[in-house]
């Protein structure tokens, strides 16, 4: 039996790898259509903080050593077509009438750029990089993907680790027969493979990936850092945490779920079950299972946060210093995101409401709404505390939800990490209603969008409520997401509890 | 008694009032030497090929350096110069302008056209002699007081993200200069009036009788500016004497008097240019000068073109004909009759870019009176077609796309027949180049990507590198500044077109920041082009009477060809402008829906409950002292039992009772802490 599954893993894995070639075959052509199919100027894509074209405009200020963010900068000569630098002043004054380009800059840089200034050394030369006969943004597209498949490969991992630590809860718990009697569980692929493929094959993850806006890079920052917690390795969750919350601020809030991951060990039935089942059957050795909450991994986590973020603010600081330092890029980065400066549509809800909310109350809302996202951590923390990623997805589902300026991108790294859960969740509610929202959502949305931006016929109101539908939408999947996660730990207690007298309750 | 003291008294008071005058204005006199306020006015006019009048109204007030600036003045408006010496203004140029300057007919070579044609609404520039961290506050000052003193709306120019600080590409190229435009103002004789009421003689008498509202606003073109000069060292701030140029420039249709050329046939008619005069353009004629005035002249202007073009035709006549006319002779009127003696004739010299020069007829006011008036007007008597001198590419600026999130700017460059006539010697060099001057201002609300210039020469893209050779950016921040942009352009000299492109997102402001008619859209600010290489100026033969005209002295000064292009009128998206309490309630809804459900999720426990509310019937014991113990419980480690002593039971209920005490205790601490 062992080995059949074995050769059915085999198989999986290969029909796994198919389709993940597939998914890479089916962006490149994606790419090589012409302009991208304008997927880098919808709202859907991109947002201020993920737009290309504002990278490529942060990138074209820095080159013009100018502050991609804001302040003053010096007076520069940039010579495009000077050979070296050295003979800079005999190019000058020899051949004024050659052609060169001067640009002569200083005084204030814009609000365009509010992404970090890593992103901007890295993938900014891509912005600018072209080869002949090749799609514009070829090279910068071909990085998106890779970030795509990396993601997708350690999503993979990730689900596999979890699947193993749940068989081994349900081993100690001794149900594992009565799970697999009751045909419930692990009829399916495995978890990983289920949420990579989801993952890849979501058409959000396509259109983001396409789009060439940054959320693949932030979204594979953050799955780096659950894959890093989930196999223990500190340092690579460290760097993970570090550098998606350096993009985006608000996977700051996986601290929690890492911590608990870290400390506890993968997602497992609630820990008293085992006390319970450990009051009756002393037997069960501790080897199999850590139920204590170690601290030498936080330490260590910390130790790695504190290194990384001094690293990182360090390179940011370099690249920033004549630029206004690293205030100017907090300003411009987390300001820009707990502000809203920017109201122009997404597809969230936030851009309308401080569009027309009344100005002595912005700072009210500002903080209603930031703090709505915190509020939720505490009760769900204490809730889910065994089941650390699962309250890892239910922290992105919220924030990518509530966050300033949501894009695909975020719903897509939530829709790929629900695949981990495919098991536990089976039985939640409203799916199919769910996924009749999401599809009718993803094609009113631009619809409306056309209606009221390009066509004139439509208002700005018919997109809003659209946006609203969405979020709702969000709201649900989350909260039944969570009852359903309560109800499934709920039915293994039953399962352990019960067993005795009543094996298929 | 008193009836007859009083009227000695007034007397007594004036004639002692009259004399302290006299004596501070010889004292003034004597400090200054011979200098003393002076006051000029000059009015220019000029036929244009499209059978309009250009008139072009000219009043320079100057004031000497003196100790008494800025607290009495004989001739000079004692508010501009209290504005100058307040606000340490060293140039500073309003103008108000209604209509386009259309520079393919009007011309745009010429002084006028380059330095008195402005873009629609008001245009402010000043150059203050402050150090640097002081301009911005000066210049908040500087737009609230001009907005008191003409009666316009200038004071919206306050907000950093109207104004900007070009560099170099504005022409008077110097630190501390600050520019703003109000494409939207409407200009109208609210404006009018106070800029006559800096004038000695307002428009009771001199030139300035001819403006009258109603004939000049009903012109194509209507320009009223204000360009002041503070002279000598401002350091000490008393002592620096002011020129204040008044310039009032408006294009007016003759009305053709009825009847008079009823004989002529309409083919003729047709391309005969309309005769005008005075009192058929104003309605009103000159009646001599205004007293306090140094100088009072009109001039009759035939531009180049119309030169050039009466000479060819004078040629032709001369064969057939015959007379042997000097060119002296020529010019008094063969083709045309005016209907006034003109004083002088001063012509041009022969200038650089042209083959031939213009005319200027010369009539002083001072010769007439209340009954001889000065009607001067021109009768024309053979068709005459002719071009005006156009700059070396002519201008003009779009926006292209569709759809209200992104566009694109384009200003593209076209030559005119100017440049091919003059530039034909130098086009054969290979190094020729045709330098030009861009600077663009554009709204926060336009967010330009600098990235995607591209350039256009002959419809053909090129590097951004081997056109620009220079340029300056200040990208636009939110709110706060608005996007800048200077380049110098080196075209070669054969460009038949050249054109430059730049996209943009359209911004989504909030609902306070739309103006009352927002689906009407928004401006951008007009691109001022220049042409460094070319000086729009005349030069004259040194002569007397030419450096005492203030306008013909402005015609001589050295300035570069510049034109405005044209205001962009960019349609943004509105959101709905009733909606802020739906839209408020119903997304504080969603998020009440996603806490509230939230909340309940994590809250409900089917099973707990049932034990829990058991355990509440059996034991009867209150909620929060089984919480307290469940949570004294988890912290020494152990798993918790239900509590089953009452002695317990009594001690957690005396520990809620202490708690509660301190918690009312600590927040009333806090509050009178907090609020005291």
């Amino acid at each position: 039996m062992q080995k059949m599954g074995k050769q059915k893993n085999k198989t999986a894995s290969f029909s796994f790898w198919n389709w993940v070639i597939a998914s890479i075959i089916f962006r490149l052509i994606l790419i090589y259509f012409p302009k991208n199919l304008n997927l880098a100027s919808r709202p859907e894509v991109s947002t201020p903080l993920t737009s290309f074209r504002r990278l490529a405009e942060g990138y074209w200020l820095k080159q013009l050593s100018m502050s991609p963010y804001a302040g003053f900068s010096f007076c520069f000569f940039f010579f495009s077509l000077c050979p070296t630098f050295f003979n800079f002043f005999f190019i000058l004054i020899r051949q004024k009438k050659e052609m060169y380009l001067i640009f002569l800059v200083f005084g204030y840089s814009g609000s365009m750029y509010h992404g970090s200034p890593l992103l901007l050394s890295l993938l900014g030369p891509l912005t600018v990089k072209r080869i002949e006969g090749q799609p514009n943004h070829l090279l910068y597209s071909l990085v998106s993907v890779i970030a795509d498949v990396v993601s997708a490969i350690l999503i993979r991992a990730t689900g596999k680790n979890l699947r193993l630590a749940y068989l081994r809860s349900l081993e100690s718990l001794d149900i594992v027969q009565q799970t697999k009697a009751s045909g419930e569980f692990f009829k399916i692929l495995s978890p990983g493979d289920a949420a990579a493929l989801i993952y890849l094959w979501n058409p959000f993850t396509i259109v983001a990936c396409v789009g060439l806006s940054t959320s693949p890079i932030e979204n594979m920052a953050v799955i780096l850092c659950l894959y890093g917690a989930c196999s223990r390795l500190v340092p690579l969750a460290a760097f993970g945490w570090v550098i998606a919350t350096h993009l985006s601020l608000y996977p700051a809030i996986l601290i929690i779920p890492v911590i608990f991951l870290l400390g506890c060990g993968p997602d497992a039935p609630p820990r008293k079950l085992f006390l319970q089942k450990n009051n009756k059957e002393e037997v069960l050795s501790k080897s199999k299972l850590r139920l204590g909450f170690s601290w030498r991994p936080i330490t260590h986590f910390a130790f790695w946060a504190l290194l990384w973020s001094a690293y990182v603010l360090v390179l940011c600081g370099i690249s920033l210093k004549q630029f206004g330092g690293l205030w100017e890029m907090f300003k411009s980065t987390y300001g820009f995101i707990l502000t809203v400066e920017d109201l122009s549509p997404n597809i969230g809800v936030l851009w309308y409401f401080f569009a027309e909310v009344f100005d002595f109350f912005r700072n009210f809302f500002l903080i209603v709404f930031h703090v709505n996202i915190l509020f939720m951590i505490m009760p769900l923390a204490i809730r889910l505390h065994h089941r650390p990623c699962f309250l890892a997805f239910v922290y992105i589902a919220i924030f990518s939800m509530l966050k300033s300026y949501p894009s695909v991108g975020d719903s897509a790294l939530y829709l790929g990490l629900l695949g981990w859960f495919v098991n536990e969740l089976a039985d939640i509610q409203f799916s199919f209603f769910l996924f009749c929202g999401y599809v009718g959502v993803s094609l009113l949305s631009p619809v409306m969008h056309t209606l009221w931006i390009w066509r004139g016929t439509g208002n700005a109101n018919f997109y809003f409520a659209t946006a609203m539908v969405y979020a709702c939408l969000q709201i649900i999947l989350v909260v039944e997401g969570v009852s359903a996660m309560l109800n499934h730990d709920r039915k293994l207690r039953n399962l352990a509890t019960s067993k005795p007298q009543d094996a298929k309750s | 008694m008193t009836l007859l003291q009083r009227p000695v008294l007034v007397l007594l008071l004036l004639v002692t009032h009259h004399l302290l005058q006299c004596w501070i204005a010889f004292g003034s006199v004597d400090e200054e030497g011979q200098k003393q306020e002076e006051f000029n006015e000059e009015l220019l006019l000029k036929p244009l090929p499209d059978r309009t009048v250009l008139a072009h109204f000219h009043f320079q007030s100057s004031a000497p350096p003196s100790t008494s600036n800025g607290r009495h003045h004989h001739l000079f408006p004692k508010a501009i110069s209290q504005l100058v010496q307040k606000f340490r203004v060293k140039e500073m140029e309003l103008s108000f302008t209604q209509g386009r300057w259309n520079y393919e007919r009007w011309g745009g070579f010429d002084p006028i056209a380059s330095s008195n044609a402005k873009p629609p609404g008001v245009e402010l520039w000043a150059v203050f002699d402050v150090p640097q961290h002081q301009v911005d506050a000066s210049w908040k000052n500087l737009t609230h007081a001009l907005s008191g003193l003409f009666c316009a709306s200038i004071n919206f120019l306050e907000s950093t993200s109207t104004y900007s600080a070009p560099e170099w590409s504005f022409p008077p190229s110097s630190g501390n200069l600050r520019y703003g435009t109000l494409p939207r103002e409407a200009v109208c004789t609210e404006n009018l009036t106070p800029w006559l009421k800096l004038l000695p003689c307002r428009d009771k008498a001199g030139l300035a009788v001819l403006l009258d509202r109603p004939s000049i606003y009903r012109g194509f073109y209507h320009s009223q500016r204000l360009h002041l000069t503070s002279t000598g060292s401002g350091s000490k701030g008393t002592d620096s004497g002011i020129i204040l140029n008044q310039a009032l420039t408006v294009v007016l249709q003759p009305i053709q008097p009825n009847g008079q050329r009823a004989s002529m046939d309409h083919a003729s008619e047709k391309h005969i240019q309309p005769s005008w005069s005075l009192s058929s353009i104003f309605g009103k004629q000159v009646r001599g000068r205004c007293v306090l005035a140094k100088s009072s002249k009109v001039y009759l202007q035939l531009d180049r073109g119309l030169v050039a073009e009466l000479k060819r035709i004078h040629k032709e006549n001369e064969k057939s004909v015959a007379n042997g006319l000097t060119s002296e002779n020529f010019w008094s009127y063969p083709s045309f009759e005016l209907s006034a003696n003109p004083d002088r004739i001063v012509v041009e010299e022969n200038s650089l870019h042209s083959k031939s020069s213009s005319i200027l007829y010369n009539f002083q006011v001072e010769k007439y009176s209340e009954s001889e008036p000065l009607d001067l007007g021109l009768t024309w008597k053979i068709p005459v077609v002719w071009l005006c001198q156009s700059a070396p590419l002519h201008s003009s600026r779009y926006l292209m796309g569709s759809g209200n999130e992104r566009g694109a700017i384009a200003i593209s460059l076209k030559s005119t027949q100017l440049r091919e006539g003059f530039m034909g010697a130098f086009a054969d060099n290979e190094r020729c180049e045709l330098r030009v001057d861009v600077f663009q201002v554009v709204p926060w609300y336009v967010k330009v990507y600098f990235h995607s210039l591209q350039v256009f020469i002959d419809q053909q893209p090129k590097a951004v590198s081997d056109v620009i050779e220079k340029i300056h950016v200040s990208p636009s921040k939110d709110k706060v500044s608005p996007g800048m942009m200077e380049m110098v352009l080196k075209l070669p000299c054969r460009v038949k077109s050249a054109a430059l492109t730049i996209e943009f997102d359209k911004g989504f402001l909030h609902i306070d920041e739309y103006p009352p008619d927002a689906n009407q859209g928004f401006d951008i600010p007009s691109a001022i082009i220049s042409f460094p290489n070319f000086h729009a100026s005349m030069f004259f033969l040194e002569d007397g009477s030419v450096n005492k005209s203030p306008l013909l002295s402005k015609f001589q000064e050295k300035s570069p060809v510049m034109s405005y292009t044209e205001v962009l009128l960019v349609p943004l998206t509105t959101p709905d402008f009733s909606m802020p309490y739906n839209v408020i309630t119903i997304t504080c809804t969603v998020f009440a829906l996603y806490f509230g459900s939230l909340l309940n999720v994590l809250r409900r426990r089917i099973a707990e409950e049932e034990r829990f509310l058991k355990d509440k019937a059996t034991k009867k014991t209150g909620q929060l002292p089984l919480l307290l113990s469940k949570l004294s419980a988890k912290l020494r480690g152990r798993p918790w039992e239900p509590p089953h002593s009452p002695p317990s039971s009594s001690f957690f209920i005396s520990s809620k009772l202490v708690f509660k005490v301190i918690l009312v205790a600590g927040l009333a601490v806090s509050w009178q802490y907090y609020f005291s």
